[in-house]
């Protein structure tokens, strides 16, 4: 099934019109066809899940509502397509998806080889280990010799190898590709130690663990991680939607607009506010959008601060890092004007 | 035919050998086009998304670890290349010894079934049917979480013999510690086997010219086993063996053959032995009765009429549908990706997704499963062609 996707989004690749891409843009296809299709992650808690009724939650998930609050002024106008980490990037190369939201981390290789674009980080993240805390494990560097289970496809696999490189250890590597597995895997003793992002151990620890006090996340965070919503290369307009609505739930915390109070403000006398609600200038317009973009992305799906304590807060997640810049964080999106 | 008069050749569309050369040119010119619209079109669009292109990627460091190798060493620090290298490697390893293993298993099973023990034939009838209904990649996730699950920790591993270590990290083996004897051992091996095939020769011979038969099976393992462990005496039994031991988190030492190996293995062979099973026992009884009757009435011995009448006329049913079997053992074990055994596709898709180069990593896919069929396919052809009827006339 995995590879049946790579293999059809190869072909698709092959067979897609070459002038088509430049004949119409994303958002006029996007426009036409109803829905902002989305890759997510097949389940990974506060980020990308489905709930028993089948309706898709997360931080990533708030990103593709966003986009789709923005073009349609209708958030529930997102289709998921659930991704795995090696299916992603084809997946979004081929045409099959509009947008990419899975907590997926910017580097150099993927915006330039891949041919992709990052529209700005929605979430700051590193790599960190977790272990069960009867192994008696109290640091990374205890690790040598290890058995680790890790997902394909994922610069967590390189930052791996990398760190043991570069601290003369060894390690023995799982590598599975689905998260239900590699988890599996790990929670059944097959693995001493489970790597990937800090957010995903805390997301997986709280979520699947048979019992989370028996497992510990070690202190160390042996890299930066910088997730972000993604698009392909070719097609600036859109790169720009995608960009601004992430900025605009930032930009929204920072003014004090929230889907609580958004409504009352419409009239606000703050020229800043007047400017995101729409009520001055033409900034929707000069992204093909209607004005009042910002506004739709705040009312229905709300600012970065709220999607962040809907999410992630219950499953015990700190602001940390991406916390407003103005409290303490790096969370710091450009003016909109 | 060769005697039939020649007809005037004619280049009307009417001569029906005409229109039938016209419409393969056709065909292969439609082809062509669609073909080479794929490419042009392909590298078109590459370049539009400025996704990179070509093989160059093959000399870059991977960068990413590998759980277990075979016969190659292989680091973080080696090229793409190596690392694509070592996946067709574990899959030829998972893909040899499965085949060795169903064939072996299949028969038996096969055999069993057509048994006249009735609880013996319904055992082997139950096998074919549940593992032949059940899809492989169910069967392999239900034997990689036996594996996983049941088995004990590296620090509570169970040791069924000593030096024998079974746990959730797979089964640590001792091994031998190399020694210069060894090698020659394995030269004496390979001139055991040749005298072996040469007496078989010369028995042969000499039974159809006197009619005296000589014991050719027996003579011919003391050669190959005998030859071996003379040599092995004559150095003085050098032997040692090194045991795997728990260091830290886990065996070092000896040998380990991983859960993820384990599982792959045992689900390949025990699914396709059930094939092979059905395979073997179409062969048996697409031999008539009347040829083992007739062996008898020559007055050979169960064994000896099985050996020499019935086996190498079931063969040659049975060699054909085998390929097929042989071929799908081959291919089905990239389901590796699912239990994570670092199999070609899993290491060809982790190198797709590091340079984005999906393209070509499936054209590397393909051409290496091509390869491997076809070879597989060319060995079994022509080993068919060697047991066929004899004087037969091709059909």
């Amino acid at each position: 099934m995995k590879r049946l996707a790579v293999w059809a989004g190869a072909l698709a690749l092959a067979i897609t019109w070459a002038g088509s891409a430049q004949a119409q843009s994303t958002l006029a296809s996007v426009k036409a066809k109803g829905y902002v299709q989305c890759g997510v992650n097949t389940g990974l808690a506060g980020f990308s899940q489905p709930d028993s009724k089948g309706v898709w939650h997360g931080l990533d998930v708030d990103m593709c509502r966003a986009v789709a609050a923005a073009v349609f002024g209708d958030a529930g106008k997102v289709r998921y397509t659930p991704l795995t980490a090696q299916q992603r990037f084809t997946a979004l190369q081929s045409g099959e998806i509009d947008m990419l939201s899975r907590n997926t981390t910017w580097t150099i290789t993927r915006d330039t080889s891949l041919g992709l674009n990052f529209a700005g980080v929605d979430y700051y993240d590193g790599q960190g280990f977790m272990v069960p805390k009867k192994l008696g494990v109290k640091s990374a560097k205890d690790l040598n010799g290890a058995t680790i289970c890790v997902q394909p496809g994922t610069t967590t696999e390189l930052n791996l190898a990398d760190y043991f490189r570069a601290n003369h250890m060894s390690f023995k590597p799982v590598v599975i590709e689905k998260l239900e597995e590699v988890t599996n895997a790990f929670f059944s003793g097959r693995c001493d130690v489970f790597t990937t992002d800090v957010s995903g151990l805390v997301s997986t620890r709280g979520s699947r663990a048979p019992n989370p006090a028996d497992y510990v996340i070690l202190p160390e965070v042996i890299s930066k991680e910088p997730l972000g919503p993604v698009v392909r290369h070719g097609d600036d307009g859109w790169f720009d939607i995608v960009k601004w609505s992430l900025f605009a739930m930032i930009n929204a915390e920072e003014l004090g607009l929230s889907s609580k109070n958004i409504d009352q403000n419409l009239n606000s006398t703050n020229p800043a506010i007047q400017r995101f609600v729409g009520a001055s200038g033409d900034l929707g317009k000069m992204m093909g959008l209607d004005n009042r973009w910002a506004y739709n992305i705040i009312k229905q799906v709300g600012n970065y601060g709220e999607s962040f304590d809907t999410n992630l807060k219950p499953l015990g997640f700190d602001r940390g890092l991406n916390n407003l810049w103005t409290h303490g964080g790096i969370m710091y999106a450009p003016p909109i004007r | 035919m060769s005697t039939a008069p020649r007809l005037r050749r004619s280049w009307s569309l009417y001569d029906l050998r005409v229109r039938a050369i016209l419409y393969q040119v056709l065909l292969v010119v439609a082809v062509g086009l669609v073909a080479w619209f794929l490419i042009l079109n392909t590298t078109h669009n590459l370049e539009a998304r400025k996704i990179a292109s070509g093989f160059g990627f093959l000399d870059r460091e991977a960068g990413f670890a590998i759980g277990e190798t075979t016969l190659v060493a292989y680091s973080a620090a080696d090229s793409y290349l190596r690392a694509l290298t070592v996946g067709v490697l574990n899959t030829f390893r998972v893909a040899l010894i499965g085949v060795f293993a169903a064939t072996l298993i299949g028969t038996l099973i096969g055999l069993a079934r057509l048994s006249r023990n009735w609880l013996l034939s319904r055992l082997a009838a139950g096998y074919v049917e549940a593992m032949r209904n059940v899809p492989l990649l169910v069967q392999l996730f239900f034997w990689y979480t036996v594996i996983a699950d049941n088995l004990p920790g590296p620090r509570q591993a169970l040791s069924p013999l000593p030096g024998v270590f079974l746990s959730n990290r797979g089964i640590a083996l001792p091994v031998l510690h190399a020694h210069p004897a060894h090698a020659w051992m394995g030269a004496a091996l390979a001139a055991g086997a040749v005298g072996a095939w040469w007496l078989a020769r010369w028995a042969k011979r000499r039974q159809a010219l006197t009619g005296q038969p000589f014991p050719s099976l027996a003579a011919g393992t003391a050669l190959v086993l005998g030859l071996p462990l003379l040599v092995f005496l004559a150095a003085g039994a050098p032997l040692r063996i090194e045991l795997p031991a728990l260091r830290g988190f886990n065996f070092s030492g000896g040998m380990t053959l991983t859960p993820e190996f384990a599982a792959l293995l045992g689900g390949l062979t025990t699914y396709t032995a059930a094939f092979i099973a059905e395979i073997v026992r179409a062969g048996v009884l697409a031999v008539d009765r009347g040829q083992f009757e007739a062996a008898y009435a020559l007055g050979l011995r169960p064994r000896r009429a099985m050996r020499l009448v019935i086996l190498p006329q079931a063969l040659r049913v049975i060699v054909p549908p085998m390929t097929s079997q042989f071929l799908n053992l081959t291919k089905n074990s990239s389901l590796a990706v699912a239990i994570g055994y670092p199999d070609l596709v899993s290491i060809a898709n982790t190198t797709m997704n590091q340079t984005g180069q999906a393209i070509e990593g499936i054209a590397i896919i393909m051409a290496v499963y091509l390869t491997i069929s076809l070879a597989i396919s060319a060995f079994m052809n022509w080993y068919n062609k060697r047991i066929a009827l004899k004087g037969a006339r091709p059909a």
